[in-house]
């Protein structure tokens, strides 16, 4: 009777059928954080916690939290930290909503979430700087640009080169999506708040890899990238004459550059600020930041708030 | 090895229980997808006060801002007339070559067309569309550029990296389609003294119409709902197209860009449900055709 089903491999059959399904289930509910103690402190000085961290949003900050994470893993070997992506947007809402521990963004809450008391529930950490600047075709041939041409590009009132110090050849403008946190990092910095005319319709793009390809090979294409997807086949434009380098970040003379942000809860369990407080100390703002492109926050000489005004420390 | 073999009637039971547990589940999935949709599309309508026939009709897409009225900017025309132009250009594109190749696999060198072609033809759908988008950026975009000049981003390109992607499923479905007809209708086409190919083009293609309308379908259904290779080439500029060659987008690019980067709940966000909401509308219109054809096809080879 070997084609017959025996009640053992149907049962077993049927089992992991089960086991399959609750566990999609199980996924589905993941995020939910449970921290509690475990014993208390018995190798290191630091005290041992276990739990799980959840830290989702923005795309830009991923690569510097999933870094951390794994570092994190050898100091509190209890805490498992998962990193999500999902966009700036996505952050703030999934904090909001309390489905994360942590909402990574580009951008301010402020900026994406008009009410006072979604605001009073989180809580701002602030980690790294990111520079960013605008990178063009390097067939162009031009290094410099003046932040009033630079506006006037995005505007859509300059559209040939031969107007902004380049060659007589159209300029291809490529934004990037509308809501995007270095779309509003750009804006914020170099529109300061004009809005270009709803019939200047440049192309958009999601992703900095594919803007860093398509501006490499597109003629006369204009764009804006962080300093850490500059490469060869890109020309990084200076402006005004300042150089897109950390150090003119730093001073303050940069102009376009934005804060890192991990939201927490307003009241964070112990596991979600033990990452955080681990996120701002030396482990990962000496040496990790700097090696994946972002700037700490300590060398900072300027700060801003969520309205933009800057002021020297 | 004494193996206690079932009872015949619990066996049914289970049968049935575990079979009739899967439809259900696939059932619940649907419902809630459609039902997760629609709701969330009609937000627009209903909490942000958007006029239904203004978003349908509105040419300026910026939910960002509002017009002199008050009224956000959320016209979908360019994204619609952007979806349906690539959906139309691909399938022209794609379908000449699928059903050639399927009449030479069928009709004239079945071996080699079933050993050989069909299964190379179907490792195209496995490759991810960021592949084809990649390829797209770096070659077919190129190439429209040294073409028809400008930037090289628009429906052409899209059109032309959808096509390559819809190939497969389409000549599979026609390859599919013309080995169905039955094989006394040549016979009795060669009997009559047609040659090969009046054959095919008089008797093969014209029965297996109704087949070949599915795949095309089929085709098409595919084209509307991919996203990101689209995204990479189609040039993502909001506008009602005008040329071939100038950038435009789709219903799925605006999408894919779009959802990370608004907070759920917003009116931006909200309306991105409603362009979701058009093309689940879109598909249910596609496979309802479908379903119509084989209706008719059936009845006509009976």
């Amino acid at each position: 009777m070997r084609n017959a089903i025996t009640r053992r491999s149907f049962l077993a059959l049927g089992g992991s059928a089960v086991v399959a399904v609750a566990g999609l289930g199980l996924v589905g509910c993941g995020g939910s954080s449970s921290s509690s103690d475990s014993s208390s402190s018995d190798s290191s000085s630091t005290k041992q916690i276990s739990g799980s961290v959840t830290a989702a949003g923005s795309t830009a900050l991923q690569p510097l939290v999933e870094a951390a994470a794994e570092q994190f893993q050898d100091v509190q070997p209890g805490i498992t930290v998962s990193v999500q992506g999902g966009g700036s947007g996505q952050g703030i809402t999934q904090i909001v909503q309390g489905t994360v521990q942590i909402g990574d963004s580009d951008v301010f809450a402020e900026e994406k979430v008009k009410d006072s008391s979604d605001l009073q529930k989180i809580k701002d950490n602030k980690v790294c700087v990111v520079g960013m600047g605008p990178v063009v075709n390097p067939d162009l041939g031009i290094t410099n640009i003046s932040m009033d041409n630079l506006k006037g590009i995005f505007l859509g009132q300059i559209t040939n080169w031969k107007d902004a110090g380049g060659p007589d050849q159209e300029i291809v403008v490529i934004n990037r999506a509308s809501g995007s946190g270095t779309r509003a990092t750009f804006e914020s910095n170099v529109l300061k708040g004009e809005k270009a005319p709803d019939s200047f319709k440049p192309q958009e793009q999601d992703s900095s890899g594919t803007v860093a390809s398509m501006v490499a090979q597109t003629p006369g294409s204009i764009s804006y990238l962080a300093f850490s997807y500059y490469n060869d086949s890109l020309t990084a434009l200076s402006v005004d004459n300042v150089e897109p380098k950390e150090e003119n970040v730093e001073s303050g003379d940069w102009k376009i550059w934005a804060y890192e942000h991990m939201y927490t809860a307003a009241d964070p369990d112990e596991a979600t600020q033990a990452f955080v407080d681990y996120m701002l100390g030396d482990d990962v703002q000496g040496s990790l930041i700097e090696s994946n492109g972002y700037i700490p926050m300590s060398g900072m000489k300027v700060e801003r708030d969520a309205d933009g005004n800057e002021t020297t420390k | 090895m004494a193996k206690q073999v079932m009872p015949k009637r619990r066996l049914e039971g289970i049968g049935l229980g575990v079979t009739g547990a899967c439809v259900g589940l696939v059932a619940l999935l649907v419902v809630t997808l459609i039902a997760m949709v629609v709701s969330r599309g009609l937000a627009t309508f209903v909490q942000n006060g958007v006029d239904f026939g203004a978003f349908l009709t509105g040419t300026t897409w910026n939910p960002d801002q509002v017009n002199d009225a008050g009224q956000p900017l959320v016209g979908a025309l360019p994204m619609i007339c952007g979806s349906f132009a690539v959906t139309l250009l691909s399938t022209a594109f794609a379908l000449p070559i699928a059903i050639g190749s399927a009449i030479f696999v069928v009709e004239i060198a079945p071996g080699f067309g079933r050993r050989v072609f069909q299964p190379l033809v179907e490792l195209l759908v496995g490759i991810p569309s960021v592949v084809y988008g990649l390829i797209g950026l770096r070659v077919i975009v190129a190439f429209t550029r040294s073409l028809a000049g400008g930037t090289g981003y628009g429906i052409f390109s899209g059109s032309i990296v959808l096509a390559i992607m819809i190939l497969p499923t389409v000549t599979s479905l026609s390859i599919d389609a013309l080995a169905a007809v039955p094989n006394a209708y040549r016979e009795g086409s060669y009997a009559l003294g047609c040659t090969r190919w009046q054959t095919v083009w008089h008797v093969v293609l014209k029965s297996a119409m109704p087949s070949l309308m599915t795949a095309v379908i089929m085709g098409m259904t595919r084209a509307f709902g991919e996203a990101l290779a689209v995204q990479m080439v189609v040039g993502n500029a909001a506008q009602v197209p005008t040329s071939l060659f100038t950038p435009a987008a789709t219903l799925t690019s605006v999408l894919t860009m779009g959802m990370g980067n608004t907070v759920t709940g917003t009116l931006q966000n909200n309306v991105l449900w409603s362009l979701a909401m058009i093309l689940l509308v879109m598909s249910l219109v596609f496979i309802l055709i479908v379903h119509l054809i084989g209706k008719k096809g059936g009845k006509v080879n009976d």
